[in-house]
């Protein structure tokens, strides 16, 4: 299949007017020793039908095929209305380039801006940006952030990270420059984090609610955090954030009556607003924070302005903090977002709303409140961790995770995640996740792999 | 008149609400009793829309833009070519969309076929030995590319003397800022006359302090390197690797491997040579392709293959551990394999003759209205210097302005650097010859109306959405988020314009 549409004669044509005979002419700068002189060893070509039969049977393949699933970990699968497809199919959006013709991309610069507020209000935040490739490299660049705000070094993160998140940090950062503050009970207890604390602490990252489902305590942290001069740094969920006090907001009527700082950095993963898991790619990192972080934020933005005409428009704005303006000292080398993922979300945080949210929430807690009730009550299971969760928990099997995840598989029940595919430590440990899409009788039927997985 | 353009927040209001969700069929407990002791938000100002407010609101803003399936994008670097409608539907189907990336190794056997497939391909377009499909986009190929870099200088104990890493003066802003995110010091070196790398200023970067070369293969003004396999035997010669962006990886494919160039590392951009589409600034995926010598420090997890099985090894002592959440942009990735094969050998070779056709096509009939500083045959794409209409007291800005109005986007303006009033000009294959020579009547057209009136093109564009925007006062005023009960501006009323 070729996607050229060029006659033999428009070719010689435009040979002549190339000023050239032959198109091997126009390659004289290569030398001809590099030319392939042989076809590549490659697949194809292949018309659509068989491009769709051979992927039809990879994806086959796949359990997510017809299975049920109760994985999270970061990736959920969230009811994603119809609508959301329909407007993100649309050429309009798909095919259309990064927005620096503000005149001609209109359409992508709203939504944009959309994105932009309806990220700051689920955060508390004063500003958001146009999104980052995940959650984990947003999570890298608030430290980068954070390191060039402070003059600091380290990055204080709490053991209750995802390990993913934590890995990628390691990767951008040099490993010694990282304290990891370990859980207990499977939370970042404020007191081990303020011994910890030292000064040269550029930031303090906690996830909220965290790798293990579990809810932290925001409030104890970022004053930790504010007191020892470094930026707390909170990685959300968009959906929980629905529910919960929003991190970013200060407050002032603090458990203990004085004000309350909030978060100076909220990012996250925003694939559950309306993106599929995709095999954990393309996904949709956020990235707010404070006003007064702005010029050092990463990656694009838009801002509102006016035409020539004096009529309301949109525009890419602060681009001398970009790499293709300021090269190497720019503030990230960021240059890619993921505008469809952000356009996605949009569309479904316009839809669902501020009561459709809600309840998304709200049904998550309930249903995941019920399996764990469930779960807890089959003999040889138990909750691995005490403490408030909002749609996920680690449940601890009476064997291995993996075996039960294979008692599943045979009932087209994908059960959880097997922790011991992160730590051997944790091979008993299931991470289950449980969304609005999952109905009571799914439920039961996943109750019933682990009576089945759980018998020795 | 047309009805106003408002934001979803201004539209609406209590009782407005899109698609319902199922009631809860599981025991309904008190949240306070779920989440004791939590603190919960009081409010959430989301906005308050039906479906039909939603799906015409979004559909309208849709109209506002540019894209490459209503017209022509002419953008250079950006490779702005058709997108297959049939890589959209294959991504899409629910065994590989719904597909969860940590369902493990068994229960993925068709994402990870498709990622192996993916990495073998790849390997053998580019002539490398190994492909991690983990970055997510071209800047953090570059990253990733870099920190492959590092580690090996590591391995051999020079990590610490070898800190620099030569970027000629013509390459992309990205290449600097990963040199400095990955730790690294930018040694810029000036471009020659021909604009290619000057041997005489590469040879005097170069020391035992060299880490790496960044090049653009073919350059940023779309000429090939001629001395190419030169300039990476003296970076080898003085122990440095060499590292190809593979931004312009569209003008060789099929015709001549990287790897035979004496590279050891690069990136590929899927968006640009793979046909991914943009989705208006992402996602991309920017898979990052090496040598033997290198591989024992990708990224893990690394894809094996063993009895006909695929698993992900994460046993990597040296690998420079992770630069994404899971694997990469999969849904991309599955793009980009499919149109690979659809193209198959053959195609793929069509892609890059054509793409170099049409560029060299262009390039010598508008040299006859416009400046070509460096008139060599180009490769995919080419540069123009707007520097002659100057002299009426037009810029290139308002050359770019113009296009806007004949329905085509513009090209890259001020780009390479290097170049005066630049214009970076890269049809691609997709383009049919008619099309060309519309948008090149419409430049030449362009070229006259600058010298007789030029004021229409300071005052372009004229028939687009929005006239010129105030970007100073955007940077100014910075509103970067909508305020709660902030108001639509009141619109005058005005007709739909006659179109150019």
């Amino acid at each position: 299949m070729s996607f050229v549409g060029l006659s033999p004669e428009e070719e010689q044509r435009m040979l002549r007017a190339a000023r050239v005979e032959r198109f091997e002419d126009l390659l004289s700068a290569v030398p001809p020793g590099v030319l392939l002189d042989r076809p590549l060893p490659i697949g194809g070509p292949l018309s659509e039908i068989e491009l769709r039969r051979t992927f039809g049977g990879w994806a086959r393949m796949n359990d997510a095929d017809g299975a049920v699933s109760f994985l999270g970990g970061g990736i959920y699968e969230h009811y994603i209305p119809a609508a959301v497809n329909a407007i993100a199919m649309r050429s309009e959006f798909a095919t259309a380039y990064t927005p620096y013709q503000p005149e001609v991309a209109q359409g992508t610069l709203t939504a944009i801006f959309e994105f932009q507020s309806m990220i700051a209000e689920l955060t508390g935040c004063d500003v958001a940006n146009a999104s980052m490739y995940d959650g984990a490299t947003a999570t890298v660049e608030a430290v980068l952030m954070a390191r060039s705000h402070t003059g600091r070094e380290r990055a204080m993160v709490a053991g209750s990270l995802h390990p993913s998140t934590l890995a990628v940090l390691r990767t951008y950062l040099d490993p010694r420059d990282i304290t990891v503050v370990p859980e207990r009970e499977g939370r970042l207890q404020p007191q081990d984090l303020r011994k910890a604390l030292g000064a040269d602490a550029a930031c303090v990252v906690y996830q909220h609610p965290n790798f293990f489902g579990l809810l932290e305590s925001p409030e104890p942290v970022q004053r930790a955090a504010r007191e020892a001069g470094a930026l707390s740094i909170a990685v959300c969920d968009p959906v929980a954030l629905a529910l919960l006090e929003p991190p970013g907001r200060d407050s002032n009527g603090a458990t203990d009556g004085g004000p309350s700082p909030g978060a100076d950095v909220v990012v996250g993963e925003g694939q559950c607003l309306g993106n599929p898991p995709s095999f954990g790619g393309p996904l949709l990192g956020f990235f707010a924070c404070r006003q007064s972080l702005v010029r050092r934020l990463p990656g694009r933005l838009a801002a509102e302005t006016v035409d020539r005409l004096g009529r309301r428009g949109f525009v890419l704005t602060l681009q001398t903090r970009e790499q293709h303006i300021r090269r190497e000292k720019a503030t990230s080398n960021i240059c890619t977002n993921q505008g469809l993922m952000a356009l996605r979300a949009t569309v479904y945080l316009g839809l669902l709303g501020r009561e459709g949210l809600r309840e998304v929430a709200e049904l998550c807690v309930q249903k995941t409140h019920h399996a764990a009730r469930l779960a807890a009550a089959i003999p040889g299971y138990r909750l691995a961790h005490p403490g408030a969760f909002f749609r996920e928990f680690v449940l601890e099997c009476p064997v291995d995770a993996a075996e039960v995840v294979r008692a599943g598989r045979s009932r087209q029940i994908l059960p959880g995640v097997d922790l011991g595919s992160f730590r051997p430590e944790w091979r008993r440990w299931l991470l289950v996740a449980v969304t609005e899409q999952r109905s009571a009788e799914e439920i039961e039927r996943w109750a019933e792999v682990l009576r089945a997985g759980g018998r020795r | 008149m047309k009805f106003p353009n408002r934001l979803l927040l201004e539209q609406g209001g209590p009782g407005h609400r899109g698609p319902e969700l199922p009631r809860c069929d599981v025991p309904v407990r008190p949240l306070g009793e779920l989440l004791p002791g939590v603190p919960l938000r009081d409010r959430l100002d989301l906005p308050r829309v039906s479906e039909p407010e939603v799906v015409r609101h979004f559909i309208e803003l849709s109209t506002l833009n540019h894209h490459v399936d209503r017209g022509f994008y002419p953008l250079g670097s950006c490779t702005m070519k058709h997108n297959p409608k049939i890589d959209d539907e294959l991504a899409s189907f629910p065994g590989l969309a719904l597909a969860h990336p940590l369902a493990g190794d068994e229960a993925s056997q068709g994402s990870l076929r498709v990622i192996f497939e993916l990495e073998r391909t790849l390997a053998e377009i580019t002539g490398f030995s190994a492909v991690t499909t983990q970055p997510a986009a071209g800047a953090q190929g570059e990253l990733t590319g870099l920190l492959l870099i590092r580690a090996y200088h590591r391995s051999k104990g020079e990590a610490d003397r070898r800190r620099r890493v030569i970027v000629p003066d013509s390459a992309h802003g990205t290449n600097p800022a990963s040199v400095r995110l990955a730790g690294y010091e930018t040694v810029t070196i000036p471009s020659e006359e021909h604009a290619t790398v000057s041997l005489e200023a590469l040879e005097q970067a170069l020391d035992d302090r060299t880490a790496a070369i960044m090049l653009t293969v073919p350059n940023t003004l779309g000429l090939f390197e001629p001395r190419i396999l030169e300039v990476t035997k003296r970076v080898h010669e003085a122990g440095g690797l060499a590292y190809m962006d593979g931004a312009n990886l569209n003008a060789l494919v099929g015709l001549v491997r990287p790897g035979d160039l004496g590279f050891d590392v690069m990136h590929i951009n899927t968006h640009k040579t793979f046909s991914t589409p943009h989705g208006g600034g992402g996602p991309g995926a920017g898979p990052v392709a090496v040598t033997r010598e290198l591989e024992p420090f990708l990224p893990v997890p690394v894809l094996e293959e063993r009895d006909g099985s695929l698993r992900f090894s994460y046993d990597r002592p040296r690998s420079i551990g992770r630069v994404h959440s899971h694997y990469g942009n999969f849904g991309i990735l599955a793009r980009a394999l499919a149109y690979i094969l659809a193209n198959g050998p053959e195609g793929l070779r069509r892609v890059s003759r054509t793409a170099i056709l049409n560029a060299n096509y262009l390039m010598r009939r508008l040299s006859e209205s416009y400046e070509l500083p460096y008139p060599e045959h180009c490769m995919h794409e080419f540069v123009l210097s707007g520097r002659g209409l100057k002299k009426y007291g037009v810029k290139t800005l308002d050359v770019a302005k113009r296009l806007l109005d004949f329905g085509v986007h513009a090209p890259t303006v001020y780009f390479p650097l290097i170049v005066e009033e630049a214009l970076m000009i890269e049809p691609t294959e997709t383009e049919t010859l008619d099309r060309l020579d519309h948008f090149a009547t419409a430049m030449e057209k362009i070229a006259a109306e600058a010298r007789e009136h030029p004021e229409l093109l300071r005052e372009a564009p004229l028939t687009t959405p929005v006239a010129r925007l105030d970007e100073a006062r955007a940077a100014r005023e910075l509103k970067l988020r909508w305020g709660v009960g902030d108001k639509a501006p009141i619109p005058e009323p005005r007709e739909t314009p006659i179109r150019a």
